[in-house]
């Protein structure tokens, strides 16, 4: 029930007074609530659970997965 | 899909499962707190591809499956009033309790209707002032703030014919739970990226120190969670433990301070029972008695259900990741997905429903 899908922000309006978007899942576009990511701009990715966007993904944190993989390759590669 | 497909690629679950297996000298019990992620190491094998010595033993972490059998009943009784339109996430539809499910009731004309969010409950409510719409507000820290905010709305609104059945459950309380019972074998722990999104990880820092056992916060993915575990090796295998954070591009360490000042607004923390597992002190969110008026067990009378669950399900025993579901008599036969004993075969995201799933009879590794 914890799911929550990363999708990418299109569009932020105030829908009587309750800050809300459009957020782009893979080609799916649905609305999203972005009270609880007040800084979030277009074109910044979130997690969004049950209509709620949870926080923001960022992207220089996601980079250091692929930097670990990174390190293990060349390692095995020695 | 961005940020979903880099974390499925085939050729970086190998280099880290190459990795754990190098750094595995001993045998461990790591647990994954949560379903989504226990769904997705039996979807993708993850258990079997591990090194022999690792052991994956799956968590209560499906507010699905541990939603007292009390609430699901409670939901059939609001549910069949007239007058009342029921909404609920779709995984609470087929939840049986001790007579019927959902489903049936509205079979038999009730108006149940699925949400996605619960402000579509709201939009419901505004557009049917006639009738007493329901949300039944089930889940663990990741839907709590959806719940509070959503009362807030109504109350800012003015919608007084909206209500809600609200059980949530946190996750703190039930690991120190598992770590206290004389029969526990977990050595260390995959926490649920999702609920530290919202709520961060400052309250297991306490669970580290008091325990001495390792904690990473852990995604979703199979590079996420083979990730997770290579950590959580790591500081077995170097005899350390602390909390790290593997799901660092979403899970600050103070999580989200917005979506945590709604709940403590709308929500007090009380004892709850676990369906399967009993009363854990501390582990529910309740409505607070100032949005007492918004609390459908008040405004239905409801308050008072108590009721046994089937004796020969052994969910609770496997919630503690004590038995696997393969283990369970009545596992595929009398028990299975269309018609459920327990909690754990319930939901598709209990342990019993993904061993059905995806034909895990017995233990084997490839």
């Amino acid at each position: 029930m914890c799911l929550a899908v990363p999708g990418k922000v299109l569009e932020i309006r105030d829908d009587n007074g309750l800050l809300m978007g459009q957020v782009d899942f893979a080609g799916t576009v649905s609305s999203a609530c972005l009270a609880y990511v007040p800084e979030v701009a277009v074109g910044q990715y979130v997690i969004v659970h049950a209509g709620f966007a949870l926080s923001i993904v960022d992207e220089e944190e996601a980079r250091k997965t692929f930097e670990l993989l990174d390190e293990l390759s060349a390692s095995a590669d020695e | 899909m961005k940020f979903i497909d880099e974390y499925r690629n085939a050729e970086s679950a190998r280099k880290l499962l190459d990795e754990i297996a190098r750094v595995t000298t001993k045998p461990w019990v790591i647990m994954e707190i949560c379903g989504g992620q226990t769904h997705a190491i039996i979807k993708n094998g993850i258990d079997r591809l591990l090194p022999g010595k690792i052991e994956l033993v799956h968590g209560p972490g499906c507010p699905v499956c541990v939603t007292p059998l009390e609430m699901i009943d409670k939901a059939l009784a609001i549910a069949s009033i007239p007058d009342v339109i029921f909404t609920s996430f779709g995984d609470m539809l087929r939840v049986p309790g001790s007579s019927k499910d959902l489903f049936m009731v509205k079979s038999e004309g009730a108006d149940v209707r699925i949400v996605y969010s619960p402000l579509e409950a709201l939009k419901i409510a505004a557009a049917n002032p006639d009738k007493q719409v329901v949300f039944f507000g089930v889940g663990f820290e990741t839907t709590a703030p959806v719940t509070a905010t959503t009362i807030l709305e109504a109350s800012r609104l003015g919608l007084d014919n909206f209500s809600m059945l609200v059980s949530h459950v946190l996750v703190p309380p039930a690991i120190s739970s598992l770590l206290e019972s004389p029969e526990n074998r977990v050595q260390g722990f995959l926490a649920a990226g999702h609920v530290c999104t919202v709520m961060g990880w400052q309250e297991y820092e306490p669970l580290v120190e008091r325990y001495h056992i390792p904690i990473v916060v852990t995604g979703f993915e199979p590079v996420d969670i083979l990730e997770g575990i290579l950590m959580t090796v790591r500081q077995l295998e170097e005899g350390r433990c602390g909390i790290e954070n593997q799901y660092s591009r979403v899970v600050k360490r103070e999580g989200n301070t917005v979506a945590r000042d709604q709940i403590s607004k709308v929500m007090r923390i009380v004892d709850r029972k676990w369906r399967g597992i009993g009363t854990i002190k501390g582990s529910g969110l309740a409505l607070r008695p100032e949005f007492g008026r918004y609390n459908a067990e008040i405004i239905f009378d409801i308050e008072d259900v108590e009721v046994e669950e089937p004796p020969e399900c052994i969910s609770g025993i496997i919630l503690q990741g004590l038995k696997k579901p393969y283990e369970c008599t009545a596992f595929g036969t009398k028990c299975t997905p269309r018609s459920p004993l327990g909690a754990t075969m319930v939901s598709s995201e209990g342990a019993c429903a993904a061993y059905y799933a995806y034909a895990r009879r017995q233990d084997t590794k490839l």
